[in-house]
């Protein structure tokens, strides 16, 4: 079926299969890597992108789901000159990120925590991540990353 | 004031951050365009004989270009001799997630409706699932090797004489379960033929070189016809190292159908058919004074290797680890592996040191229990001391460097033990249902411990840029800044003028790569070689263009220029002026740092859990960690590995565990099934800084990587038990999840009424 | 992993939902939020022939009050439910438990319709549908039925929907001035739950305590008769069938249950 998504901005159309999954849509059609695939049940937040501006699996979103829709990853977040976006500056800061696969699902994720809640303490960032795996970090940085990016003080 | 030891973030997180890397299924090359795609076909059963395998419906599926087996592939088995595994099974599966055929297809779309119409006749055979089923021996997974046993080593017949003389001696069974490395990216191989008949193999491994040498022996060419690349690596923990025998089948298939073809497995086939890790069952029987005094310590190990014995050195580095940071008189180890019907063990985050750590611990606790000190006094006795380094083990370890005793303290005075031990009586006294349990675990382990060594190579070009070649292969721990690190200290020349490159076999011919903490200190110092050894020859181009002795000369590394000694300013000669001299274009170093020894780090943890005792839930509240590995080049990284460590080996204690049914079946063969931590099991963790120098490498430094998975494991395992004590509880295996630690009480009889 | 192949229809009213599930009856499956079935499709446990998505379908995503019921559409998200501020005030069991389902991810796209139309025992949506004595409206050919929640959950994943009816509705009585309580019992914050107890006015839901959803009848009943919360809650697990598993036993679950129960009375006891 013909599927149209707003991707990043940018208005990608294509002729896919029905049962294209948005996360394949994206790497493949759109041509954007890194939005990565970790498991298959819907588990790992590897694949988190924000949909109409909320996080979600796009590994458990039909493309077709999404088409006239605006898809947002992570290569969408910082500025056309590159600036870095306050999430994206504060995993490199805080050393949020190892081998940086959950990085971008990571990121996603944590954009759309912080609108829901601007200001969370750490509890609320581990609780509001808990769909997001990471092997590399035992998440202790990943939690300062978000309150860093909140502009609240990371005092460990 | 030198960058060394001071906080630098990584190089390399803008790409990772903003485009996200590129891994296997990323890469976009030339030679990748118009790839097809492959899939293998796995065993659902753990053991049967395969009576046939039609292929046929599947190779008239959409988009096929080839459905392989066996028979087709004409490899000869590795490794030779009488435990061969074969590249697709042959005749016979011994485990669920076996490679039995290979499918590839033009679409990643048509893969998995092409798989499942391979049609594989299996005839079941009894499943071998426990170590002990294994050693009874009644069925055996190669018959011709006439037993499960595959390996034996250490003492022939324990002497329970070493026990002589003890007040008190305890035995004690502890599991080190089966868990699975799980790297959040999965494995993963493209590979493609060239015109000129060489292969390039892109493989997300850790240890390129070593694959290079795999695939080429495998494939039946030499290592100049096979160039791997190692692109970025999503995670690995010992279970990358090398080439997976899936990478030998799809370079074969690639040059059978003339295109590259792509190989990315599902989580479910990762958790089946990657190495999982540790597996052991340890007996350990300590004895001693009712003082505190160990006087007789012996550790008898069970490996379940898996269906195929890939790295039987496992239980003999858990032998050689055995007694920890313990001067134990008298000492006895042994160690049998066995096949059983599961999926094959390898490395995994440790790799044998773990186990060793986890059994001595427990005993330790154990000891103290039964003579009922305080388990922190009982290792303050036991420990080596400062004055007995460089400390020969008794298992023929030689530890360089150690302050065990004042790791321990630090520990308990930041977590405030006494306190904390007040808290936990007031509990009890108070009737609470919900217990407060300490646990201690004290560690040393063994790190760059294959002595193969490791290359560095340190171009200086004549714009003053830095490109240097590390035969480590980084994959997250933030190793190319470390280096870069080094060399801006070394050099004097600024961190944006250096390069750091890995991974690409035609570019680092000559390497070992990264496992077994080994990367800072041996292709650290391998780097800090090179770069002496780019200054010497800096030093002869700089004498004759100043006119002055080389011995006269200096390099200013605070500005990065060298001069006369003594001499005005007006004499200075840049990095960039010096290599525009150089012959050959360049200032150029390729050395292979071979000298280093293995480095012993070592640390101390607290954990504090708390338990329900009336769900039995367990809750990890604090952890409070020493781990020294000697002189730090970057906190922020190295804080890191420290966290990432912590939370692994807490998992293993707390939730992770590979399990199967009787029939071995797996039964967390998905991300939903099998208990990976998340950020909301975890506390933030709390570390303590001590630096204690080796003398074994050029750096001074020990390895970071696995320390602390190493001491948080039994810490936490301790905690749990040390919580459910007062309840008649003295063991528990890991993980301790809420019906065990229920089941426990209920056994013990002191369960809080309902 | 990638589902086997469908064909994709979507509907933009309901009418035109139901039509196309007239046409393709038994082979085709409704898709809502598609966080219960794709993930079944992914792992090729269902492979329906075509997929009705009903999604855009925002006529059925809404909560309002209607005389003294909570009225939610069916396709309103968890999310949604977590912060309405009417489900709030007038149905806070709702919105909290909608509040504990799956992760945020998941609370974006999973939608109480669709959590109840795949009634899966261990879901925390049925129990607590169960415990307010809810009444689902469904639309088929025959116009519009309502099916009070404790006939709704017939057997494992069954319910009495056809194959061309539709969960529009769900409608809670007002839950205003009872105390409520929720107890979810996991290994992981992420994990389904080994067992649930939602627990409002006297009535006490249960999660993952045999194949279907089930009320705490005996407890419930204790607790009408004036007995304690304590004693009401030791007769939790009568008349359970929980599953039997190596990491739940059925032992363990019925345990669980007992003190779970006792928890959920305890905060309801605290709330009104």
């Amino acid at each position: 079926m013909k599927v149209s998504i707003e991707v990043n901005g940018r208005t990608v159309t294509d002729e896919v299969p029905d049962r294209t999954l948005l996360v394949h849509f994206l790497r493949e059609t759109a041509g954007l890597t890194a939005t990565n695939i970790g498991c298959d049940t819907t588990s790992c937040g590897a694949c988190t992108v924000l949909l109409d501006g909320e996080s979600v699996k796009s590994c458990t979103v039909l493309a077709a789901q999404a088409d006239g829709h605006a898809v947002t990853t992570v290569e969408g977040l910082s500025g056309a000159d590159g600036d870095l976006h306050p999430v994206q500056r504060a995993f490199r800061e805080q050393h949020g990120l190892q081998c940086g696969f959950c990085t971008p699902g990571m990121i996603m994720a944590s954009v759309s925590l912080l609108a829901d809640n601007p200001r969370p303490t750490r509890d609320d960032v581990r609780a509001g991540l808990e769909g997001n795996l990471c092997r590399c970090t035992g998440y202790h940085n990943i939690v300062s990353a978000v309150i860093d990016a909140s502009g609240q003080e990371v005092d460990r | 004031m030198s960058i060394v030891g001071t906080r630098v973030v990584r190089q390399e997180d803008r790409n990772l951050i903003t485009a996200g890397g590129t891994y296997v299924d990323d890469l976009r090359p030339e030679a990748l365009s118009g790839a097809a795609h492959a899939v293998f076909v796995r065993s659902p059963i753990a053991h049967a004989r395969i009576g046939g395998i039609d292929v046929s419906a599947a190779k008239e599926a959409p988009g096929v270009l080839g459905v392989f087996t066996a028979a087709d592939l004409g490899l000869a088995p590795h490794p030779a001799g009488p435990l061969p595994e074969p590249w697709l099974a042959d005749g016979l599966v011994r485990y669920v997630g076996e490679p039995v055929a290979l499918v590839v297809t033009e679409e990643r779309y048509q893969l998995a409706d092409a798989a499942e119409l391979v049609d594989v006749d299996y005839e079941p055979l009894q499943a071998v699932v426990t170590v002990d089923a294994a050693l009874a021996g009644e069925t055996l997974l190669f018959p011709e090797h006439g037993s499960n046993v595959v390996q034996v080593h250490g003492a022939a017949e324990f002497d329970d004489a070493i026990f002589d003389g003890c007040e008190v001696v305890v035995t004690q069974t502890v599991l080190n379960q089966r868990v699975a490395p799980a790297p959040l990216e999965v494995r993963g191989a493209a590979c493609a033929w060239g015109e000129d008949g060489r292969l390039t193999a892109w493989l997300s491994t850790q240890n390129a070189q070593m694959a290079r040498g795999q695939l080429a022996a495998s494939l039946g060419v030499g290592e100049e016809s096979v160039r791997v690349i190692a692109p970025d690596v999503g995670g690995g923990f010992g279970a990358k190292i090398g080439a997976d025998p899936e990478a030998t089948v799809l370079g074969w298939a690639a040059k059978q159908l003339g295109r590259a073809v792509r190989w990315v497995e599902s989580r479910s086939e990762n958790l089946t058919a990657m190495t999982h890790g540790r597996a052991q069952q340890n007996t350990v029987t300590i004895g001693g004074k009712r003082d505190g005094t160990v006087l007789a310590y012996r550790l008898d190990v069970i490996q379940d290797a898996g269906a195929y014995p890939r790295l039987l050195m496992l239980p003999t580095l858990t032998e050689l680890m055995a007694v920890g940071v313990y001067r134990f008189p008298r000492v006895e180890t042994r160690s049998r592996a066995v096949v059983t019907t599961t999926t094959p063990i390898g490395a995994y985050r440790g790799a044998g040191r773990p186990e060793a750590t986890a059994a001595v611990e427990r005993a330790m606790d154990r000891f103290a229990a039964e003579i009922g000190l305080d388990p922190a006094e009982v290792r303050r006795v036991n420990f080596i001391r400062p004055e007995q380094f460089p400390y020969q083990s008794p298992t023929g370890a030689s530890y360089d460097t150690g302050e065990y005793a004042a790791a321990l303290d630090k520990v308990l005075d930041t977590a405030g033990y006494a306190e904390l031990r007040a808290e936990q009586q007031r509990r009890r006294e108070a009737g609470d249902p919900v217990e407060l349990g300490l646990g201690i675990a004290a560690y040393v382990e063994i790190t760059g411990g294959d002595g193969a060594g490791e290359s560095g190579r340190v171009d200086i070009h004549p714009d003053g840029s830095v490109v240097a070649w590390t035969g480590s292969s980084p994959h997250g721990q933030g190793l190319g800044t470390s280096l870069a690190m080094l060399l801006a200290d070394r050099l004097g020349v600024p961190l944006d003028k250096i390069t750091v490159r890995h991974g690409d076999t035609d570019e680092v011919p000559n390497a070992v790569g990264t496992f077994g903490s080994r990367s800072l200190q041996l292709g650290g110092s391998a780097i800090r070689q090179a770069a002496d050894e780019v200054i010497a020859q800096a030093r002869e181009l700089a004498a004759e263009l100043l006119e002055a002795a080389p011995d006269d000369l200096e390099l200013d590394a605070g500005r990065g220029v060298w001069q006369v000694r003594g001499a005005p300013a007006s004499t200075v000669l840049s990095w960039a002026e010096v290599a525009g001299r150089a012959a050959g274009g360049k200032l150029s170093a390729d050395v292979w740092f071979g000298d280093g020894k293995p480095t012993f780090p070592f640390g101390a943890h607290l954990a504090v859990v708390e338990v329900d005792t009336e769900t039995g839930k367990v809750e990890l509240r604090r952890i409070v960690a020493v781990d020294d590995a000697g002189p730090i080049v970057n906190p922020l990284t190295f804080r890191g590995q420290r966290h990432g460590g912590l939370g692994q080996g807490a998992a293993q204690a707390l939730l992770e565990v590979v399990t199967y049914d009787e029939d071995g079946n797996p039964t967390t063969a998905t991300l939903a099934d099998y208990s990976f931590v998340t950020a909301a099991e975890l506390p933030d963790f709390e570390l303590v800084d001590m630096v204690t120098p080796t003398d074994r490498n050029l750096l001074g430094v020990k390895g970071i990587g696995e320390a602390a998975t190493i001491g948080s494991t039994p810490a936490v395992h301790n905690a749990v038990i040390d919580a459910l004590s007062a309840r008649g509880v003295k063991h528990l295996d890991m993980p301790t999840t809420p019906i065990r630690v229920w089941a426990a009480l209920e056994e013990a009889g002191k369960g809080s009424a309902q | 992993m990638i589902p086997a192949e469908f064909r994709y229809e979507r509907a933009s009213t309901v009418d035109e939902a139901l039509a196309l599930l007239a046409t393709h009856g038994d082979e085709a499956k409704v898709l809502a939020g598609g966080h219960s079935l794709l993930p079944l499709m992914k792992l090729r446990l269902a492979a329906p022939e075509y997929l009705v998505d009903i999604g855009p379908l925002g006529e059925l995503r809404y909560v309002r009050l209607d005389g003294g019921d909570v009225v939610v559409g069916a396709l309103s998200r968890y999310s949604d439910l977590a912060r309405d501020p009417v489900l709030r005030e007038h149905a806070p069991l709702l919105a909290h438990v909608s509040g504990e389902v799956g992760d945020r991810q998941v609370r974006h796209r999973g939608t109480i319709g669709g959590s109840l139309v795949h009634a899966d025992a261990a879901a925390d949506l049925p129990a607590a549908v169960l415990a307010s004595d809810a009444v689902l409206v469904a639309r088929g050919p025959a116009g519009e039925r309502r099916i009070p929640a404790a006939e709704f959950f017939l057997g494992p994943f069954t319910t009495p929907l056809a194959a061309d009816e539709l969960l529009t509705e769900v409608r809670f009585p007002a839950q205003t001035g009872l105390g409520w309580g929720f107890e979810k019992f996991t290994r992981r914050a992420i994990d389904w739950a080994m067992v649930g107890v939602a627990a409002v006015g006297g009535r006490v839901g249960l999660v993952n305590m045999g194949g279907v959803p089930l009320r705490a009848t005996a407890t419930e009943e204790a607790l009408a008769a004036g007995r304690s919360i304590e004693d009401a809650a030791a007769l939790a697990a009568e008349g359970t069938n929980p599953p039997d598993e190596p990491h739940a036993t059925a032992e363990y679950r019925r345990h669980l249950a007992r003190v779970l129960t006792r928890r959920a009375l305890t905060q309801a006891a605290s709330r009104t």
